[in-house]
């Protein structure tokens, strides 16, 4: 069951982002939104659009393997998810999440937020869901693009905004307590799942442009496929690719299905695929040759992602002292396989 | 194709979590008892037939054959949990290994009725061994070149030809032979087939290949015009590539393929915690997340398997990675435990140094990794 609407999924947001060029990034999140599926896994008593993390996965799959640069991760996996913990509705338009917590206070009934908020596409954003610490309450609080926050413009290695938000008692829309379990830590705990699923998209989308390269392209007389050098850099290339993918899902289906060490699977699954994407642009830019250095060829848009996306929301060095940690009070093999031991 | 390597996670069922807990109490219960202690490499170089047996005992093997046959009629995922206790506890299992792992699965699809009860009942018991000649002299990677030669004759078959690094032929009850029936080697993978000769026999010289670490796991074998019966055949007459070739999906994608180091793992991680290094913390981390990957990508491999979904293109590579984990689990430790590797030494300076003597055969057993790049490549479309 689960399969088939994974498909469907699948084939409906490729059908939109499987574009070229101006068209694709002009038009994409417009479809993507009113189609719904920017809101995909949030349930739809919050406003989102239902379905399971799953189905949330393909949607952000797709959309990084097409390094069409829309927020779907920003969206849905984080936003989407704060605000339908916290028992909150998603607004209309884009809203988007703060990865850091802000300060409040209570004046005449009304919050008001302080604090420097790292804030991926505020720019664009019609709304800002954070994290909030007001006295003793954890509160998540929606801001409107339009309360008065000063906005500092940044960009990642792939260009994609990475925008600071600085507020000074600007007024909340709306909040509520978080449930207790729901702070940064494990909204570090989401993005990184987020972000490994994309890295793992991205991989797949280097391989596949890959592939497709060196039976195409022809030197000293032949496919480049045909020199055995090509085929062995290509066959380590599907391997750390698949070792992502597998990551990547496998955590995906951790957390799905709510098991004990999902945190584990998440910090293995970040770590394994912040550490490949290194391997995965260098192999692939050498297939390319210079060809895929240039900015008219497809192949930059993915490899910087790759560079950008593993240092987000924790790189290797991040997730292996998590995992070293975790290793204070467990024995390694019963950490690996999930059991108490 | 990309989509040949797609491998969709698989979770296990609480059954198999059960028996992970029995396997689990069982190998506490040994270690207690000081029947073993946990070596690297064990599944290809430790054999304990008494310890063989009493896994036999257990259903521990032949764990997927039809209990007709003296199996237990367990899933190929239930078997890959017990599969991956033993080689986690470093387990002194090589004496069965090969029969359980290749031989089992192989006899009961290609054997003949008389072949699978004179065989599985016992393979299952943990009392019959089994070693696999395929690499000769002049074939290595390149198996569809062997020279070894069965004529049909009298009464049977006369073999002739030398197989070399055969594991385990000094103590096993069998080995099974790739050789030539019909056709020159020019004809490649037409005309081999495949013999199970019971040892020892008339006609068989069994003599060791030693290590550079000096031991004893490898054989070679000669058959000087040795004549087996005529129901030796396993399978059909030319058909012994393609039966090879499935009996090394099995070979190639089980958990063994990465974990032939993990005990050594498992003493540095006690070490690192009572030491407390924080940069040895870190690196012990990345091993962390490289092993749960690996063990997720084995356990998908698996589920293929077990699903007949041919994993030939996974199982290569899987293998290439998890080669290179191994050795990396090595180099890791040496750099940072701060001791110096012991022959025959006890705990961690014993087990590295078994370790660092056995490195060269992780990227060379079961194909070499340059050869399952080119298995890799092939599926990809590219070659």
């Amino acid at each position: 069951m689960n399969d088939d609407l994974r498909a469907e999924i699948r084939a409906a947001v490729t059908a939109i982002l499987d574009r070229q060029g101006e068209e694709r990034t002009g038009r994409a999140w417009k479809e993507l939104s009113e189609g719904g599926f920017h809101l995909v896994g949030v349930p739809e008593a919050a406003g989102g659009s239902g379905g399971g993390l799953g189905e949330l996965a393909v949607v952000v799959d797709v959309a990084a393997f097409h390094a069409v640069p829309v927020p779907v991760a920003e969206t849905a996996f984080l936003a989407g998810w704060l605000l339908a913990r916290a028992g909150l509705s998603v607004p209309a338009g884009m809203t988007v999440a703060s990865l850091d917590e802000a300060r409040g206070h209570r004046q005449d009934g009304v919050l008001r937020l302080s604090g420097r908020l790292r804030v991926p596409w505020a720019r664009h954003a019609d709304h800002v869901v954070t994290m909030a610490r007001c006295a003793e309450e954890n509160l998540v609080a929606v801001i409107p693009g339009d309360a008065g926050a000063e906005l500092v413009t940044a960009e990642n290695l792939a260009g994609e905004p990475r925008d600071l938000l600085i507020l000074d008692g600007v007024t909340a829309a709306a909040s509520a307590a978080a449930p207790p379990g729901l702070d940064t830590t494990a909204l570090l705990t989401r993005g990184a799942l987020a972000r490994s699923v994309q890295l793992a998209a991205a991989a797949r989308a280097v391989l596949a442009s890959a592939r497709h390269y060196v039976t195409e392209r022809e030197q000293f007389g032949r496919p480049l496929a045909r020199f055995q050098a090509v085929q062995q850099h290509l066959a380590a290339l599907a391997a750390q690719v698949t070792a992502m993918q597998v990551s990547a899902e496998a955590a995906v289906a951790a957390v799905e299905h709510e098991d004990a060490d999902a945190g584990v699977a998440v910090a293995a699954a970040k770590a394994t695929t912040s550490a490949g994407a290194r391997r995965v642009a260098a192999i692939g830019h050498q297939l390319h040759g210079a060809l895929g250095y240039s900015s008219e060829h497809h192949l930059g848009a993915v490899t910087t992602r790759l560079w950008a996306w593993r240092e987000e929301f924790g790189n290797e060095s991040h997730w292996h002292d998590h995992l070293a940690a975790a290793l204070h009070d467990r024995a390694w093999w019963p950490l690996l396989t999930g059991d108490a031991g | 194709m990309t989509t040949s390597i797609h491998l969709p996670p698989h979770r296990l069922t609480e059954a198999a979590r059960r028996l992970r807990d029995d396997v689990r109490s069982f190998l506490d219960g040994e270690l207690e008892a000081g029947t073993f202690v946990p070596r690297c490499d064990a599944w290809m170089s430790v054999a304990d037939p008494a310890f063989s047996r009493r896994l036999g005992a257990r259903g521990w093997i032949g764990m997927t054959l039809p209990s007709a046959y003296g199996g237990h009629d367990r899933s190929p995922l239930e078997r890959f949990v017990v599969t991956e206790e033993l080689l986690a506890a470093g387990a002194p299992v090589a004496a069965h290994w090969i029969a359980d792992r290749q031989m089992a699965p192989s006899i009961l699809r290609h054997g003949s009725p008389s072949q699978r009860e004179r065989y599985l009942p016992a393979i299952a018991r943990g009392e019959c061994y089994f070693a696999i000649g395929m690499s000769e002299p002049d074939a290595g990677s390149d198996l569809a070149s062997v020279r070894t030669r069965a004529r049909q004759v009298e009464g049977g078959w006369e073999i002739t030809g030398t197989k070399v690094w055969t594991t385990g032929a000094h103590f096993a009850h069998a080995i099974v032979v790739l050789a030539r029936t019909d056709g020159s080697p020019a004809d490649r993978h037409a005309g081999l087939s495949q013999f199970i000769v019971d040892l020892p026999a008339p006609g068989v010289e069994i003599r060791p290949i030693r290590t550079i670490d000096g031991e004893h796991h490898f054989n070679e074998v000669i058959f000087e015009a040795a004549v087996v019966a005529e129901d030796s055949l396993l399978g059909e007459r030319g058909a012994g590539w393609r039966q090879v070739t499935a009996e090394l999906a099995h070979e190639r994608s089980g958990p063994e393929r990465y974990m032939s180091t993990v005990p050594l793992l498992r003493a540095w991680a006690e070490h690192v915690r009572q030491q407390g290094d924080a940069s040895a913390e870190r690196e012990l981390g990345g091993l962390t997340a490289r092993a749960w990957t690996l063990r997720q990508m084995s356990l998908s491999v698996a589920a293929a398997l077990a699903e007949g979904r041919p994993p030939e293109i996974a199982a290569a590579l899987v293998k290439d990675l998890g080669s290179r984990f191994e050795a990396d689990v090595v180099e890791t430790v040496r750099r940072l435990a701060g001791i110096e590797p012991r022959k025959h030494g006890s705990g961690l300076e014993g087990l590295l140094a078994e370790a660092i003597l056995h490195s060269p055969a992780f990227t060379l057993r079961g194909g070499s990794n340059e050869i399952l790049r080119s298995v890799v490549a092939r599926g990809l479309g590219v070659r």
